[in-house]
């Protein structure tokens, strides 16, 4: 693996950073984009992909059943994959840690496995007003599904989640299950959930974490969360698309029933009975999304050797010099809480355009940023706005990214406005 | 030509600064909603039938970018007078020469949301046809 072109000191040196990523070089109108799209999916680094094609060529077969050397190679690429997760994670045993095709597999997993067994009328679900459809959507139909209710922590005018109307909503039932975003994917809030968690072990309930949009920017210790269940997807953390991972409590994944039928999560099959694998086999199903896993851990190393605490100080110097430039201009509105308590997203809205003629319009100006509703719908509703356009950040974004973003909302403004 | 000027051309920022048949009628016939959640369009269009099934007249509300309202605003003008039956049947391209503009995937998805809620309404008055995509219903939550 080539070195990452960064020490871990305190400061990101982002211009050499840079060099990692192919996607700088590729020029639009004779510039490189200004990328503010990383909450979204990140770009991917040299590190990443070439760990994944030296994979390919060298160290490629089926996992787990072959006997040969080539599949032992490759069962050790998939197994030392897992290890990496658990160490990025903190997680006591690799054994809980399930790689899923993505962080909605994962909390589809926990919901389904977990929900259907035990949910049931009289039980709340309770989840965040600023859930991301993937967290919010599979808690909303097994809840659905078995009777239970489902209930949401309301926000404030700043995007913050109201924990005072935890106890409201503890007296509609059995709180069975606490599911939280650790940062909101459109606001960037960092949301308490260690509290969360505190308060949902007093209620005997579960705590699912959703951290597919913490992992990239800050250390997640499952441990110190105190959580039952942590999701986390792989494309946003420079890692490869269609690899996410799971990491759940051992007891309770062992008490669990199985998700997807099929493959490695088999021990024996007779005519009338079928035996389960032991954890973590037990929930993956069919051969799994090994060489993307192993891209995964790549990307992780790479995390890793620049530093998570380095990257989520260089974001928050971006997001506080965002939210300062934008805040300046009288016909934008920004969403969410004040700097210092976000992570590096920002939400806002132009006066009297629509977000899509926003992004458009930025586009021609070689800046990427998402409009749209970021599959938070409910949080749009009470955000009163059918969508926000959103900028992010991400180790490799730099101050001229900004100025651009800037810029072109002058232009955008000139022309539509 | 810039691509600002290819894209938002005069046309396209009068229909949607200035917007045609705007507003519900009072009463109506016919009238629907639909957005596209790719980017939260909404449109809303109300339609008031003269003999038959002749489309005498059409009011339209809604929100979103600029393309989806002016697209609806040019749709009014270009369907009063003409059949239900007609309309159901109407190729997009005809909506989508009179809009004009180069249109990626996504942003044809703006530019043809009024002509879908339009067939919507015509058909659950008239029993036209549904277009494929308004017509699949795959099923939804609803909690009490
Ligand atoms: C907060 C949050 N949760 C879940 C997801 C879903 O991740 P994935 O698309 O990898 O399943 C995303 C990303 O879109 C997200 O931002």
């Amino acid at each position: 693996m080539d070195r990452v072109s960064a020490t871990t000191s305190h400061v990101l040196d982002t211009h050499r950073l840079r060099a990692d990523f192919p996607v700088f070089e590729e020029l639009f109108d004779g510039k490189p984009v200004a990328y503010l799209d990383s909450a979204s999916s990140s770009q991917k680094p040299r590190q990443v992909l070439d760990r994944m094609r030296a994979f390919y060529e060298h160290e490629y077969a089926n996992v787990h059943r072959g006997v040969y050397r080539l599949a032992e190679r490759a069962t050790e690429g998939f197994e030392g994959a897992r290890r990496t997760t658990a160490a990025f994670l903190n997680a006591p045993s690799e054994k809980e840690v399930v790689f899923t095709r993505s962080a909605t597999e994962a909390l589809n997993l926990v919901a389904y496995a977990w929900g259907l067994d035990n949910l049931g009328p009289g039980d709340v679900v309770v989840i965040t007003e600023l859930e991301h459809h993937a967290s919010f959507v599979p808690w909303q139909y097994i809840a659905h599904r078995t009777g239970a209710s489902f209930r949401h922590i309301p926000i404030d005018d700043r995007g913050e989640l109201q924990l005072d109307a935890l106890d409201g909503l503890a007296r509609e039932g059995d709180v069975k299950v606490v599911a939280s975003n650790l940062v909101s994917n459109t606001l960037g809030t960092i949301n308490p959930v260690e509290r969360l968690a505190e308060w949902a072990h007093g209620q005997g309930a579960i705590m699912v974490v959703d951290a597919a949009q913490a992992a990239p920017h800050r250390s997640v210790d499952v441990q110190a969360l105190g959580a039952d269940f942590v999701a986390i997807t792989g494309h946003k953390l420079c890692g490869p698309t269609g690899i996410g991972a799971l990491w759940g409590r051992k007891e309770i994944l062992e008490a669990m029933s199985p998700f997807n039928l099929g493959g490695e999560m088999i021990r024996s099959v007779g005519l009338q009975k079928t035996t389960f694998n032991e954890l973590p086999h037990k929930f993956e199903a069919g051969t799994p999304a090994f060489a993307e896993a192993v891209g995964l851990a790549a990307a992780m190393d790479y995390l890793g050797e620049i530093g998570l605490e380095a990257i989520e100080r260089h974001e928050h110097a971006l997001v506080e010099q965002a939210m300062g430039a934008l805040e300046e201009i009288p016909w934008i509105r920004v969403f969410g809480p004040p700097a210092d308590r976000r992570a590096g997203i920002v939400s806002f809205e132009v006066e009297g355009i629509h977000p899509h003629d926003v992004a458009q319009i930025l586009d021609w100006e070689g800046v990427a940023v998402r409009a749209g509703h970021h599959c938070t719908q409910p949080l749009m509703t009470r955000l009163g706005v059918a969508a926000t356009t959103r900028a992010s950040f991400y180790l490799y974004s730099v101050p001229e990214d900004l100025e651009r973003l800037v810029a072109g909302l002058y232009k955008v403004k000139a022309s539509l406005g | 030509m810039s691509e600002f000027e290819q894209m938002y051309r005069e046309v396209i920022l009068d229909h949607y600064k200035s917007p045609r048949n705007h507003g519900l009628l009072e009463p109506h016939d016919a009238i629907a909603e639909g957005e596209n959640p790719l980017c939260g369009d909404e449109v809303t269009v109300s339609v008031r039938f003269g003999e038959g099934d002749v489309i005498e007249d059409v009011g339209f509300e809604g929100r979103g970018c600029a393309i989806s309202q002016a697209a609806t605003s040019m749709l009014t003008d270009l369907v009063k007078g003409r059949t239900a039956q007609e309309i159901s049947v109407l190729p997009k391209e005809e909506l989508l020469d009179e809009v004009g503009i180069p249109l990626s995937p996504v942003r044809l998805k703006c530019a043809l949301l009024g002509l879908g809620v339009l067939k919507v309404a015509l058909h659950r008055t008239k029993g036209t046809p549904l277009p494929e995509e308004w017509s699949a219903s795959s099923g939804e939550i609803t909690l009490s």
